[in-house]
C-alpha cells in the first residue's frame, strides 16, 4: 500500500466511525428529535393532565368550530386516533378542515389539549390553481395528504 | 492539456482569467432569464404569491449543501494528495456557502410566519440547517485565526470531513423523523410534486444560483492564489534582509 492509500484507509475508516456514532446518536434521540406526537402516541402513551405536548395531524373535516374571541375547537386525527384541542388566538392562513397542523400545549383531564400554540403544515405539493381544478374535474385529485403523505399525519416509516 | 495539469496555480491561473469573462456574462444572462420566469410563475393554490420566496430558498438551500460537499472532496484532496489548490478550493468556498446558508435560514424563516405561523421552531430540518451554518462560522473562524496556510488547511479539512455527516442529515431530516417543515418536493420517489410551471423556473434559478456560485468561487480562489503569493514573497524578502 503506497502512503495516499493508506492515508485514505484511514480517512474512510475514521469517517465510517463517526457516521456510525452519529448515526447510533441519533437513534437514541430519536424520541426527542421528532416535532410532533401523533394522536395515536398520545392515547398508547396515556400520558397524565398537565403534560406539554405538541401533536400533529390532520384537522378533522367537520370537527372546526369557532366561538367569540377567536376561540377554536377542532379534533386533530391521523386517520387511527383523534384529539381534541382547544385554542384562543389568530390561527395561520393555511389553517383549515383537512389540512395539516401541529398543536403545542398542556393536556387537560379528558384528553384535551389546551394549546397555546397552533401552526398549520402544508405537504410538498406546489401547483397553480387551475392544475389543481383539471385534476379535480379528472378525478385524479387526492383530497388531504392523509393518505399521499404519511409524514404530516405522524406515522413513522 | 489534460485535467491534471489544472492543478498547477499557474494554469489554473490562466485559465480562470480566460474563463471569468464568458462566466460572468453567462450569469448575468441566466440570471435575468430566470428572474423572468420566477415574475411570471403562477401562484400556488395553496400559498398563492408567497410561494415566489421559494425560488430564493430552495436554491440557497441546495448550494449551502453542495458548498460543503465540494470543501468535503476538497478535504480528501488536502489530505490524501496534499494538494495545495485543494485547500484554496475550501477556503475560498466556505463564505460563500456561509451566504447561502444564511439567506437559506432568513428566507425559510420569512417563509414560515406567513404559512406556518412561525418564524422559527427546533425541528430536525430546521436545527441540522442552523448546525450547517455554525459549522461554516467555525470553518471561517478557523481559516481567520490561523496565520499559516499549511497548518491550517490539515484542520480545516478535518472539520470539513466531520461536518459532511451532517449533510446527510439535512437532505434526510424530513424522511427519518417528523417535522414541521415539509418532505422533499423535487428530488424524491415518484418524481418532483411541483407542477411543471413552477419547477421549470425553480430548476433555471438554481442553475442561475449555481453559475453564480461558481463565479464567486472562482473569483475568490484566484484571490487566494495571489494572495498566497504575496505572502510568500514578503518572506522570501524578509529572509533576504
Amino acid at each position: 500500500m503506497t502512503r495516499k492509500q493508506r492515508r485514505l484507509t484511514l480517512i474512510g475508516g475514521s469517517l465510517a466511525v463517526l457516521g456510525v456514532a452519529a448515526a447510533l446518536v441519533l437513534f437514541a434521540l430519536k424520541d426527542s428529535i421528532v416535532f410532533f406526537n401523533s394522536p395515536t402516541d398520545v392515547v398508547e402513551k396515556q400520558l397524565a393532565p398537565g403534560t406539554r405536548i405538541r401533536i400533529g395531524g390532520l384537522v378533522e373535516p367537520g370537527s372546526l368550530k369557532k366561538g367569540d374571541n377567536l376561540q377554536v375547537s377542532f379534533k386533530v386525527t391521523d386517520g387511527a386516533h383523534e384529539v381534541s384541542v382547544r385554542y384562543q388566538g389568530i390561527v395561520p392562513d393555511l389553517f383549515r378542515e383537512g389540512q395539516g397542523v401541529v398543536a403545542e400545549g398542556k393536556l387537560e383531564a379528558g384528553g384535551l389539549l389546551a394549546a397555546d400554540t397552533v401552526l398549520a403544515k402544508h405537504d410538498e405539493r406546489y401547483m397553480p390553481r387551475e392544475v389543481v381544478d383539471a385534476l379535480k374535474k379528472s378525478g385524479r385529485w387526492q383530497e388531504g395528504e392523509m393518505n399521499a403523505d404519511a409524514h404530516v399525519v405522524g406515522k413513522k416509516p | 492539456m489534460a485535467i491534471i495539469d489544472l492543478a498547477n496555480p499557474t494554469r489554473f491561473l490562466a485559465l480562470t482569467n480566460r474563463v471569468l469573462p464568458w462566466l460572468a456574462a453567462l450569469t448575468v444572462i441566466v440570471f435575468a432569464y430566470a428572474l423572468y420566469r420566477v415574475a411570471y410563475a403562477p401562484d400556488d393554490y395553496q400559498q398563492g404569491a408567497t410561494v415566489k420566496i421559494m425560488f430564493l430558498h430552495v436554491p440557497a438551500a441546495w448550494l449551502a449543501m453542495m458548498g460543503w460537499g465540494l470543501m468535503t472532496v476538497a478535504a480528501f484532496g488536502t489530505l490524501v494528495w496534499r494538494h495545495p489548490l485543494a485547500d484554496v478550493t475550501a477556503k475560498a468556498a466556505a463564505p460563500i456557502g456561509a451566504a447561502f446558508t444564511f439567506i437559506c435560514l432568513v428566507t425559510g424563516s420569512l417563509w414560515g410566519r406567513p404559512m406556518w405561523g412561525t418564524y422559527w421552531v427546533w425541528d430536525a430540518r430546521l436545527t441540522s440547517v442552523l448546525v450547517l451554518f455554525l459549522l461554516y462560522l467555525g470553518m471561517l473562524a478557523l481559516y481567520w485565526t490561523a496565520d499559516d496556510p499549511n497548518r491550517s488547511a490539515r484542520a480545516a479539512a478535518i472539520l470539513a470531513l466531520v461536518g459532511a455527516i451532517n449533510i446527510p442529515i439535512i437532505k434526510f431530516s424530513v424522511d427519518w423523523w417528523n417535522t414541521l417543515h415539509q418532505p422533499a418536493s423535487v428530488l424524491r420517489m415518484g418524481g418532483s410534486a411541483i407542477d411543471a410551471s413552477i419547477l421549470v423556473p425553480l430548476l433555471v434559478m438554481a442553475l442561475a444560483f449555481t453559475l453564480l456560485f461558481l463565479l464567486l468561487l472562482l473569483l475568490a480562489m484566484r484571490n487566494e492564489i495571489l494572495r498566497r503569493r504575496v505572502r510568500s514573497m514578503r518572506m522570501m524578502q524578509a529572509a533576504s534582509i
